[in-house]
């Protein structure tokens, strides 16, 4: 088994004619949380969604635990251990929340993750089982969109703006709970905003700037300047 | 009496309208998809029972068990090969693919079986009734083809909102792009769809052929049926849909007692009277 | 550099010269021409305009009627029935029977804009079938097995069966020109744009206060009243009207959609290719009876999704020819 679980090589990306990735190269050890940085449009989203097989338009190869998964269909990826928790939760409305995440442990994969360890880890989600997912609070959506991503018991989970539209005391919360989230020696890659949080919950970074990486390694290495302007392009 | 006898009559074939349309709202409701060849493909399962009956002689209500699998992996073709493709934003591919189809399906049957008048027989449940009251019979057949629609639309519900492949149609049809990444290819999901529904027209052609003469051009007429149960009773609703045919059915059947000629008016004339006044239907379902 | 914005393209430009003395020919043909020919061209005539109005309808409105036939149904009773009861010479008839479908599809319009996409397609064959169902109830005309335009009607038309061949072609002439006309009239100006913009995005352009709904219910009964007035030629046509006939959705229908879709939707000539095809392939494979509607839905189940812009789509989209320009263009010379 090797130490590099995903392993990017000259990424480049299109939406349409536009291109918004270039030349990305990275690899992810084991167990490793990762964030990714960088200033709106700057391609975070677009990279994790380029993982998980949602880019149609795509160049360069990536690899996950050996197989290449670069021409891979979305389905097919989250078979072999890749979960996505997307940006705006995009949970199922005509679900409930014991649903969207019995949807979310479809593929069958075995594991840690099941009902009964999601309700343990989000209590509240157990009280609203029943309840349509549209109904919730913001933090709650969250929630539910975390566990379902936990449900396909992945290898490897893609946490997209986790606290996109959440009360600073819902995104606390929640980020107390990341340990608990990728305890199990969950590899993740975390998109986040807020720049402070998401180098305190992370091992190493890769700071995205116009599509490019302008910047990578481990967040202590640097200082806050270095990190500004890698962020916004100075 | 006569009235009583009358109504009744107009729930019963209510039934048979319900399961025309149960098939048409469950691809609406997973694919958006309506298919003008609905009808054509209940009149087809109609002629395949008939096909099978000639060469066996076996009853049409066994046919249903060779029909029924036949249908299914029809529509799971017919929708993997043609009908996938058709599905994106614009309404006119899948309308116009399923036009064509219709027509071909029509003068394909024509070819087959020619334009006779035809009917499956299925023995003496045809004619076997039991007194409800004074005056009021219940034939065996309409009451079987009621509760057969009873049950495949409990049915329906219950795999749709208590089993996996319930939940991945409604994912899938919800947001298809997400779907995906919890390993559900739309692609297969509405290929199921598809083969569900057609399993439902199966049952609705042979219960149309066993009721009433059937001919290769009576397609269209069912469709309209399915569709106007569908719009009366409501959009998303399938116990909405069943009372849709109850009461389409009923109107048909006080139309013809007034005057032969005006049974299909009657019931068009509610129709309309129901999308001028309740254009949601009656039991609509909260959806967008 | 001297830049101009014209509106024609020189293929456009050699086009309309063509289409200009093809009518010349075509307006003296019934001193060249044979009673076949007339006929022919008559019948050419009718599924030029209904296809080119339902492509108005489907390719350019985003309205997929599937009961156009109960406007050609109406026209044809109304055309015999003002005839017979009222004493109106047919060629005057003609233009209140397209009053009488505009009337018509005022409120008929108003329900079936109720529903949405398909189901408005079937919601228009419902309409249709009401219609349908009318008519053959109506005894004073013939109930189910329908009625012929009495003889004395067709006498009051033109004193020599030559005049009324002519008179009545001419109708067509002028109904199918016409029809192609309104047509590109309608989507060269400001409401063809509008139009184009609804197609493309509806979002868009309703937030530019383009008000949608409003267009799309002018169009449709504008469109219902033209087709009543072609139901009314082919009454005069054919000299008979009958339920089955008159609203029949095979003949106003089914063809015109296999036209309009084969031919090229959302384009203006493609209304003229397909109907072109369809006669063409109805001199060879007619005699094959429903072997030939079999073909017709086949190709057109393979050209929506292998060519969905249809025979003209593929060469205006491959040679970047219009001969229907609706556009601008930007010429720049030196």
């Amino acid at each position: 088994m090797s130490d590099i679980l995903l392993n990017i090589e000259n990424l480049e990306a299109w939406y349409g004619d536009a291109k918004v990735l270039h030349g990305i190269s990275f690899g992810l050890k084991r167990g490793e949380v990762i964030a990714l940085i960088g200033a709106n449009g700057a391609g975070k989203s677009t990279l994790l969604r380029s993982i998980c097989g949602l880019m149609k338009k795509k160049t360069g190869t990536i690899s996950f635990d050996g197989t290449v998964i670069s021409g891979r269909q979305a389905n097919e990826i989250v078979g072999l251990g890749i979960a996505m928790v997307p940006e705006g939760r995009r949970l199922f409305p005509s679900l409930s929340v014991e649903e969207n995440l019995l949807v979310g442990g479809n593929t069958g994969r075995k594991g840690p993750w099941s009902l009964k360890a999601v309700y343990e880890l989000f209590p509240v989600l157990r009280e609203r089982r029943h309840t349509p997912s549209t109904a919730l609070s913001g933090g709650q959506q969250q929630m539910v969109a975390i566990g379902r991503g936990l449900m396909s018991n992945p290898d490897l989970i893609l946490l997209d703006e986790l606290s996109l539209g959440l009360a600073p005391i819902i995104i606390k919360d929640i980020y107390e709970l990341l340990p608990k989230i990728i305890g199990n020696g969950l590899t993740a890659i975390l998109v986040e905003q807020d720049v402070t949080r998401a180098l305190a919950s992370s091992q190493q970074f890769l700071c995205l700037q116009e599509g490019k990486i302008t910047l990578e390694g481990e967040p202590q290495a640097f200082s806050r300047d270095q990190i500004s302007a890698a962020y916004f392009g100075m | 009496m006569v009235w009583v006898n009358i109504i009744i009559q107009g729930i019963l074939v209510g039934g048979l309208y319900a399961l025309f349309a149960a098939g048409l709202s469950l691809i609406f409701g997973v694919m958006r998809l309506v298919n003008i060849a609905h009808g054509d493909l209940i009149v087809a399962a109609a002629f395949l029972s008939l096909a099978i009956v000639q060469a066996s002689g076996i009853n049409p209500l066994a046919s249903l068990l060779i029909v029924v699998p036949l249908a299914m992996a029809f529509g799971y073709g017919l929708q993997r090969g043609i009908l996938n493709r058709t599905l994106g934003k614009d309404i006119l591919p899948p309308l116009l693919v399923t036009f064509g189809l219709s027509v071909i399906l029509q003068n394909g049957l024509l070819e087959l079986f020619t334009a006779d008048s035809r009917k499956l027989n299925a023995g003496l449940i045809e004619t076997a009734s039991f007194p409800l009251l004074p005056g009021v019979a219940i034939g065996y057949l309409p009451l079987l083809q009621f509760a057969v629609a009873v049950i495949v639309i409990w049915g329906l519900q219950y795999l749709f909102y208590n089993t996996s492949l319930g939940r991945a149609f409604r994912a899938t049809s919800d947001d298809p792009e997400t779907a995906l990444l919890m390993g559900l290819d739309q692609r297969k999901v509405y290929a199921w769809a598809m083969a569900l529904c057609l399993g439902v027209v199966a049952i609705a052609g042979v219960f149309l052929g066993i009721r009433s003469n059937f001919d290769p051009f009576m397609g269209p007429g069912r469709l309209i049926f399915g569709f106007e149960a569908v719009i009366i009773g409501g959009l998303g609703n399938l116990w909405g849909t069943l009372l849709g045919g109850v009461v389409l059915g009923v109107a048909q059947a006080i139309g013809a007692q007034i005057n032969p000629g005006w049974q299909l008016l009657a019931g068009h004339l509610v129709f309309l009277l129901v999308l001028a006044f309740r254009p949601r239907g009656l039991f609509p379902k909260v959806d967008g | 550099m001297n830049t101009t914005i014209t509106r024609s393209t020189t293929a456009s430009r050699v086009s309309a010269f063509i289409a200009l003395a093809l009518i010349a020919v075509l307006i003296v043909a019934p001193w060249w021409g044979t009673t076949s020919t007339l006929r022919l061209v008559g019948e050419f005539m009718v599924y030029l305009a209904l296809a080119s109005l339902w492509n108005l309808l489907a390719g350019y409105t985003g309205l997929v009627s599937v009961g156009q036939q109960a406007y050609v149904g109406l026209g044809s009773y109304a055309l015999v029935a003002l005839a017979m009861f009222a004493g109106i010479h047919p060629l005057l008839a003609v233009p209140i029977v397209g009053l009488a479908g505009v009337l018509v599809a005022l409120p008929v319009g108003k329900l079936v804009f109720r529903l949405q996409g398909a189901y408005f397609a079937i919601g228009t064959w419902v309409v249709a079938e009401v219609f349908r169902l009318v008519a053959a109830q109506i005894t004073a005309m013939g109930g189910g097995s329908g009625t012929s335009l009495p003889v004395g009607v067709l006498r009051a038309m033109a004193e020599t069966k030559f005049w009324r061949e002519a008179s009545i072609y001419w109708l067509a002439l002028a109904l199918g020109v016409g029809a192609l006309a309104l047509v590109y009239g309608l989507l060269r100006s400001r409401v063809g744009l509008a139009l184009t913009a609804i197609r493309d995005s509806e979002v868009a352009s309703s937030s530019l206060g383009i008000s949608i709904s409003r267009i799309k219910y002018a169009v449709y009964v504008a469109v219902a009243g033209m087709t009543a007035m072609i139901g009314s030629l082919i009454a005069l046509q054919k000299i008979r009207v009958s339920p089955d006939a008159a609203f029949s959705v095979n003949d106003w229908t089914a063809f015109v959609i296999f036209i309009v879709v084969i031919g090229g939707i959302g384009t203006i000539e493609g209304p003229i290719i397909g109907t072109i095809v369809y006669f063409v392939l109805r001199e060879f494979l007619a005699d094959l009876g429903s072997i030939y509607l079999l073909i017709l839905g086949a190709l057109a189940i393979v050209i929506m999704l292998l060519a969905p812009k249809g025979i003209w789509g593929y060469v205006a989209a491959r040679w970047n020819i219009s001969l229907f320009p609706t556009g601008y263009r930007v010429n720049e010379k030196d």
